[in-house]
C-alpha cells in the first residue's frame, strides 16, 4: 500500500499544488493574489504532465549507443505550449488588474463588487 | 488513411490567424476592418464549400499537418457535426463583420478598433479550429486561442464592469481549459495517444479504470465550465451585458456553441464506443444541470433590467436544453440538440444585433430605455419580437423546430415529464419576452425622447438576414433538421 | 374558375394581399384604405363559397405545401366542417368590415391602419386553421392567430386594455404551448402521423387512461374553446373594440377553438374510439358545468360586454357538449351551432357596440327605454337573444333540437338536464334587457339626445340580424356540410 502511494509521489504533489492554487483562487480577495493561484494551479497541470512522461533511469530521448531506456518526449513538448498559453494567460490577466485599478481605483474584489453592486443599481431604478 | 487530403480544412483555421497578425500591423481601423471583413467572407465561402462537400459524399474530410500520418502528427477532421458548427461560425463571422464597421466606430475608442479586428479574427481561427482539429490537445491550444481573445474583445466595453467581467470570465475559462487538459493527460496515460480517433478505438479497453472515470469528470466540468452550464455560469451574464454589442452578437452566437460541440466529441466520439451515459452516472447530473438551467435562468431573466444580460440569462437557459438534447442520449435527443445549436446561433444573433442597433440608435441599455421604441425603431423592434418568438418557440420560426426535436426525442425515450418541463420552461421565455414587447410598443415614449439616429443599412441587413433565416429554416426546417439528424446518426455509430 | 386547391391558397393569401395594401394606403387614404378592406373580404367570401360545391359533393380537395419538419408538411384539405368555419369567417368578415368602418371612425379610434392589418392576418389564419389538413398546420395557424389577434386586444394600449392583453395572450399560450403541442406531440410519438383522417388516428395506438390523458391535453389546450377553469381570457379580452369583440366571439378565435375541439374528436380521436373508452366521460361533464357555471356568472353582470362574453363561454360549450355526447346527430348539431352561435353572437355584441357608439352606455342597467331610441339595433338584439336561448325562428333552434336528439339517442340523461337548465337561464338573463328597452321608461332624459347608430353600423347589425333568421328558414348549405361531416365520423372511413 506505501508502496503504491509513495511510488505516485509526483502525482500526490500535482494534487496538492492543484488544491493550493484552487483555493488561492477562490479565497483570495486580490486580484493579483487571484492570478498567482491560477498559475500554481496550472503549474500543478505542468508537474502532472512532466512526471507522467519521465521514466526511471530514462534519458532525454536522443538516438545514439548504448541509449535503451529514455523518457516520453510527448508529454514535455505539450507542456511547452500549454506554458506559452499559460504566460499568455498571466499576461493578459495582469494587463486586465492594470486597468481595472485605474478604473476602479482598487484590486479588491469586495470593493470591486460593491461598487459594481451601485452600477447596477442604477441602472435598475433608472426609468 | 486513404482519404484525399482536404487543403480547404487547414485554409479555414490558417487564413484568419495570419490575417489577425496583419490587422496589428496595419494600425489603421478601415484597413483592418476591410481585411477582415474579406477574410471572414472567405472563410464562409470555404465553410460551405466543405458543408457542401460533407453532405454530397457521406464520408469525414481529412487533412494531416505537414503530411505526418495520425498518431504521430496532428490530424484535421471535418464530420457533419463539424460542418455545422464552422456553418455556424463562419456565417455569424461574416455577418457580424458586415454589422461591426458602424457598431464598433460608436462603441470602441478609434485608436483600439484595429485591434479589435484583429482579435475577432483570432477567435474567428480558434473557433473554427477547434471544429476541425482531429486531436485532443490541439483542440485545447484552439480552445485558448479563442478564450484569450475573447477576453479582450469583452474587455473593450465603455462600461467599466467590462474589465471585471472580463477577468471573471479569464479565471473561469482558465479553469475550465486547465481541467480539460487534466483530462487529456488522463487520457494520454492510459492510451497513449492523443488523436481523438485513436482514442475513441482504444478508451474501451481501459474503459473500467477509475483514471478514465475521473478523466471523464474533468472533460465534462472543464467543458461545462466554457459552455456556461448551469451552475458553472457565473461569468457569462456580466460578460455578455457589458462587452460590445459585435462581442456579444459574436459570442453568443457562437462561443457557447463550440463548447457544446467539444463536449458532444467527447461523450459521443472519444467515449463514443463506452456507452458513457450507462457506465458512468452522467445522465442525472446533465439532466439535473440543464434542468435548473432552463428554469432558473429563465427565471433569472424575468428580473432583469439590463437588456442585454436579459438576453444572456436566455442564453444559459437555452444552454440547458441543448444539454437536455444530449444527455437524452438517443440519435433523437441528440439531432435535437445539434439542430438547437443552429436555431439559437440565428435567434440570439438576431436579437443582439438588434439591441446593438438601439444602443447605436439611441444609447439603449435597459428595458426602460426602450418605451415605445416599437414606433420609433420599427425595423429593428421588428426583428427582435422575430428572435423573441423563436425563443418562445412559436411556430414558423426555428425555435418551434427545436422545440419539436426536443420534445419528440424525449417522448420517444418514454420521459414523457421531460417533455413537460420542457414545455413549461419555455412558457418562462414567453413572460420574459413579453415584458420587453409591451414596453417597446405599449409604453408611451417619455417626452423628452430623441429621434433615434438612423441606424445604416450595413447594421440593418445582416440582423435581418438572421432573422429572415430563422423564419426560413422555422417554415421549412428540412436541410437542417436532415443534417443534424444524419449528423448525430454518424456520432451515435461511433467515429 | 379555379381548381379547388388553388382557391384554398387563394382564400389564405388573398387577406394577406388585402394586408399589403391596407399598410400602403395608409392613414392617408383612408377611404381606399377602407374600400381595400371590403373589396378584400367580398373576394374572399367568393372563393371560399366556390369551394362549397365541391365539399359538399364529398371531395376533399388537398394541398401538400412543403414539409415544414422533415415528413410533416404543412398541407390544407377542404372537408365539412372546415368549410362550414371558412364560410363563416369569411362572410362575417364582410359585414363586421362594413361594421368596423362606422365604429372605429365613430369613436375617432387611433393606429387604424394598424387595426385593419392585423384584422386581416387574423382571417387568413382563420382561414388556415378552417382548412388544415394535419395538426401540425392546424397548430402553427392557432399561435398566428393568437399573436395577431393580441394587437387588436390591446388596441388602446391603457393599462386595462395590456392588462387584458397580458392575460389573454398568458392563458392562450400557456395552454396551447404547455397543454395542446403536448398533445400533439405526444400523439405523433404514439402514431407517427398527425393527418387529420376519418375515423381517428389514435384507434388501436392508445387505449385505457391514456386516452382520457389526451383527451384532457387536447382540450384543455385548445384555450380558445373556452372551457372551464381556462375561460378567463374571454372576458379579459373585453377591453378591446368591439368590432374585436365581434372577431373573438363570433368570427374567428374561439370559433377557432371549438372548431379544433371538433376536428380532433372527429379525425384525431375518432368517436369509435372515444365510445369504446371510458376515461373520457369527464369532458361531458366539465362541458355541463362550464354551461351551467358561466350562465350564472352572466346572470350577475351588469356590464352588457361582459354579460355576452360569459354567454359565449356557456355556448361554446354547448359545441363541446354535443361533440363529447358522441352520436352522430349530435356532431350535426356541434357543427350547426358553430355557424348559429356565430350569427346570434356578432349581432348580440354589434348591438352592444351599437349602443355603445350612440348612446355612451355600458351597463345593463342603463338600457331602460332605449329601444325607442334605437328600434333597429334594440330588434336585432332581441333576435339574437332568441337565438342564444334556441327559440324558433333562429338558427339557435336548430343546433338545439340536433344536440337534444342526440342526446336522447344515447340516453345522457346529464346532457338533457344541462341543456333545459340553461335554457332557462339563458332567457333569465337576455329576456330582462328586451323587456327593459322596449317597454320600460327612460329614467331621465339622458344628457345627449341620440338616436340610432351610424348607418354602416345599423346595415351590419340588420344584416347579422336577417343572418340568424335565414339560418333557421334555410339551413340547407351549412346543415348540408354537417350532415357529410357526422357520415364522415360515423362511417370511419
Amino acid at each position: 500500500m506505501f508502496e503504491i502511494h509513495a511510488g505516485l509521489f509526483n502525482y500526490w504533489a500535482a494534487i496538492a499544488l492543484m488544491m493550493v492554487g484552487f483555493y488561492i483562487v477562490i479565497a483570495q480577495g486580490n486580484l493579483i493574489k487571484k492570478i498567482v493561484g491560477l498559475n500554481i494551479f496550472q503549474v500543478a497541470v505542468f508537474v502532472f504532465y512532466i512526471s507522467m512522461g519521465k521514466i526511471d533511469g530514462g534519458t532525454a530521448p536522443i538516438l545514439g549507443e548504448g541509449i535503451k531506456v529514455y523518457s516520453n518526449p510527448l508529454p514535455h513538448v505539450l507542456i511547452l505550449t500549454a506554458i506559452v498559453v499559460g504566460v499568455a494567460t498571466t499576461a493578459l490577466a495582469l494587463a486586465l488588474v492594470v486597468r481595472i485599478n485605474r478604473s476602479y481605483g482598487t484590486i479588491e474584489e469586495r470593493e470591486i463588487i460593491e461598487i459594481n453592486h451601485a452600477a447596477d443599481h442604477d441602472e435598475d431604478t433608472r426609468l | 488513411m486513404t482519404a484525399e487530403p482536404n487543403i480547404f480544412l487547414i485554409l479555414l483555421v490558417i487564413i484568419p490567424l495570419m490575417a489577425a497578425p496583419i490587422c496589428v500591423l496595419t494600425r489603421n481601423a478601415n484597413v483592418a476592418w476591410s481585411i477582415s471583413m474579406a477574410v471572414a467572407w472567405a472563410v464562409l465561402g470555404i465553410a460551405i464549400k466543405l458543408v457542401m462537400e460533407l453532405s454530397a459524399h457521406d464520408k469525414v474530410l481529412y487533412y494531416r499537418i505537414g503530411g505526418w500520418d495520425a498518431p504521430w502528427g496532428i490530424e484535421y477532421a471535418l464530420d457533419k457535426v463539424g460542418g455545422l458548427v464552422i456553418l455556424v461560425v463562419a456565417s455569424i463571422g461574416a455577418l457580424t463583420l458586415t454589422y461591426a464597421k458602424r457598431s464598433v466606430e460608436k462603441e470602441i475608442t478609434s485608436e483600439r478598433i484595429y485591434l479589435f479586428y484583429a482579435m475577432l479574427m483570432l477567435c474567428i481561427s480558434g473557433l473554427l479550429g477547434i471544429a476541425i482539429t482531429g486531436d485532443a490537445f490541439n483542440l485545447f491550444v484552439f480552445m485558448e486561442i479563442s478564450s484569450l481573445s475573447s477576453y479582450v474583445l469583452i474587455s473593450l466595453g465603455k462600461d467599466k464592469r467590462a474589465l471585471t467581467s472580463a477577468f471573471n470570465y479569464l479565471i473561469m475559462g482558465t479553469i475550465g481549459a486547465t481541467f480539460y487538459i487534466i483530462g487529456v493527460g488522463m487520457m494520454y496515460m492510459m492510451t497513449g495517444t492523443l488523436n481523438i480517433a485513436d482514442l475513441s478505438s482504444i478508451l474501451p479497453a481501459v474503459a473500467d479504470t477509475r483514471t478514465i472515470l475521473v478523466a471523464l469528470a474533468f472533460l465534462t466540468v472543464g467543458i461545462s465550465l466554457k459552455l456556461a452550464l448551469f451552475p458553472l455560469h457565473m461569468w457569462l451574464p456580466g460578460a455578455y451585458a457589458f462587452a460590445p454589442s459585435v462581442v456579444t452578437i459574436f459570442l453568443a452566437a457562437t462561443a457557447t456553441k463550440v463548447s457544446l460541440y467539444v463536449l458532444i466529441r467527447i461523450f459521443f466520439t472519444m467515449f463514443g464506443r463506452i456507452d458513457v451515459f450507462e457506465t458512468f452516472p452522467l445522465q442525472p447530473v446533465l439532466f439535473g444541470m440543464a434542468l435548473a438551467a432552463m428554469f432558473i435562468a429563465s427565471l433569472a431573466a424575468i428580473w432583469q433590467q439590463n437588456i442585454k444580460r436579459m438576453l444572456a440569462y436566455s442564453s444559459i437557459a437555452q444552454v440547458g436544453y441543448m444539454v437536455l438534447g444530449i444527455a437524452i442520449a438517443t440519435e433523437a435527443g441528440l439531432t435535437g440538440g445539434i439542430i438547437h445549436i443552429f436555431n439559437h446561433a440565428l435567434i440570439k444573433g438576431s436579437m443582439f444585433m438588434a439591441v446593438g442597433a438601439m444602443a447605436f440608435g439611441l444609447g439603449v441599455t435597459t428595458i426602460n430605455d426602450m418605451a415605445g421604441i416599437g414606433r420609433r425603431m420599427p425595423l429593428v423592434m421588428a426583428a427582435f419580437v422575430v428572435g423573441g418568438l423563436g425563443l418562445i418557440g412559436i411556430p414558423l420560426t426555428v425555435g418551434f423546430v427545436s422545440k419539436w426535436a426536443l420534445v419528440s426525442a424525449a417522448l420517444d425515450a418514454e420521459m414523457w415529464p421531460l417533455a413537460a418541463l420542457i414545455l413549461l420552461s419555455s412558457l418562462l421565455a414567453v413572460i420574459y419576452v413579453w415584458r420587453v414587447v409591451e414596453v417597446a410598443y405599449m409604453r408611451p415614449s417619455p417626452e423628452n425622447a430623441k429621434q433615434p439616429v438612423q441606424v445604416p443599412f450595413s447594421m440593418l441587413a445582416p440582423m435581418w438576414v438572421l432573422a429572415l433565416a430563422s423564419v426560413w429554416f422555422g417554415a421549412n426546417a428540412t436541410f437542417t433538421m436532415d443534417l443534424a439528424h444524419s449528423a448525430a446518426g454518424h456520432l451515435m455509430e461511433g467515429f | 374558375m379555379f381548381t379547388p386547391e388553388t382557391s384554398m391558397l387563394l382564400a389564405l393569401l388573398l387577406p394577406l394581399v388585402g394586408g399589403a395594401f391596407i399598410l400602403l394606403l395608409g392613414e392617408r387614404n383612408r377611404n381606399l384604405r377602407e374600400a381595400a378592406t371590403i373589396l378584400t373580404s367580398l373576394v374572399l367570401f367568393t372563393v371560399v363559397v366556390g369551394l362549397t360545391t365541391d365539399v359538399m359533393s364529398g371531395a376533399t380537395p388537398t394541398l401538400v405545401m412543403f414539409d415544414m419538419v422533415p415528413g410533416f408538411a404543412i398541407s390544407f384539405t377542404a372537408e365539412p366542417l372546415g368549410q362550414i368555419f371558412a364560410l363563416i369567417a369569411s362572410g362575417l368578415w364582410i359585414i363586421n368590415s362594413i361594421y368596423s368602418i362606422g365604429y372605429m371612425r365613430g369613436n375617432n379610434e387611433k393606429n387604424q391602419t394598424r387595426f385593419y392589418l392585423f384584422f386581416t392576418i387574423a382571417i387568413s389564419s382563420a382561414i388556415g386553421i378552417a382548412y388544415a389538413g394535419n395538426m401540425l398546420t392546424l397548430f402553427v395557424f392557432y399561435e398566428v392567430l393568437t399573436l395577431s389577434t393580441y394587437p387588436l386586444v390591446t388596441h388602446s394600449g391603457k393599462p386595462a386594455a395590456l392588462a387584458g392583453g397580458r392575460m389573454y395572450l398568458g392563458i392562450l399560450m400557456a395552454t396551447s404551448i404547455g397543454l395542446l403541442f403536448m398533445g400533439m406531440m405526444w400523439t405523433l410519438s404514439l402514431t407517427g402521423t398527425l393527418e387529420f383522417t376519418p375515423g381517428g388516428i389514435l384507434a388501436g395506438k392508445a387505449e385505457g387512461p391514456l386516452v382520457g390523458v389526451l383527451l384532457f391535453l387536447y382540450m384543455f389546450g385548445i384555450g380558445k374553446a373556452a372551457l372551464m377553469p381556462i375561460h378567463r381570457w374571454l372576458p379579459a379580452a373585453m377591453v378591446a373594440p368591439t368590432p374585436v369583440s365581434a372577431l373573438l366571439h363570433a368570427v374567428a378565435v374561439v370559433k377557432a377553438g371549438v372548431f379544433s375541439v371538433v376536428k380532433v374528436i372527429v379525425y384525431i380521436f375518432g368517436i369509435d374510439l372515444l365510445n369504446s373508452e371510458s376515461s373520457d366521460n369527464w369532458l361531458i361533464y366539465i362541458a355541463g358545468y362550464t354551461i351551467i357555471a358561466a350562465s350564472i356568472i352572466a346572470l350577475r353582470q351588469d356590464n352588457l360586454k361582459r354579460r355576452l362574453a360569459y354567454s359565449t363561454v356557456s355556448q361554446l360549450s354547448y359545441v363541446i357538449l354535443a361533440a363529447a355526447i358522441l352520436a352522430p346527430i349530435s356532431i350535426v348539431g356541434a357543427a350547426f351551432h358553430i355557424a348559429a352561435h356565430a350569427f346570434g353572437k356578432i349581432t348580440l355584441f354589434f348591438a352592444a357596440g351599437s349602443i355603445y357608439t350612440a348612446a355612451h352606455k355600458t351597463e345593463v342597467s342603463q338600457l331602460d327605454g332605449i329601444g325607442r331610441r334605437m328600434p333597429f339595433t334594440m330588434a336585432a338584439f332581441t333576435i339574437g337573444a332568441i337565438s342564444m336561448i334556441g327559440l324558433p325562428p333562429t338558427a339557435g333552434f336548430i343546433s338545439k333540437w340536433y344536440i337534444l336528439s342526440g342526446a336522447l339517442e344515447t340516453g345522457q340523461m346529464f346532457a338533457i338536464g344541462v341543456i333545459i337548465i340553461s335554457t332557462l337561464l339563458n332567457a333569465a338573463y337576455f329576456l330582462p334587457i328586451v323587456y327593459a328597452a322596449f317597454f320600460k321608461p327612460e329614467v331621465s332624459p339622458p344628457k345627449h339626445p341620440h338616436g340610432e347608430a351610424p348607418l354602416a353600423i345599423v346595415i351590419a347589425i340588420s344584416l347579422t340580424a336577417i343572418g340568424t333568421m335565414a339560418l333557421f328558414f334555410f339551413p340547407d348549405i351549412p346543415l348540408g356540410l354537417a350532415q357529410t361531416l357526422a357520415q364522415t365520423a360515423a362511417g370511419g372511413n
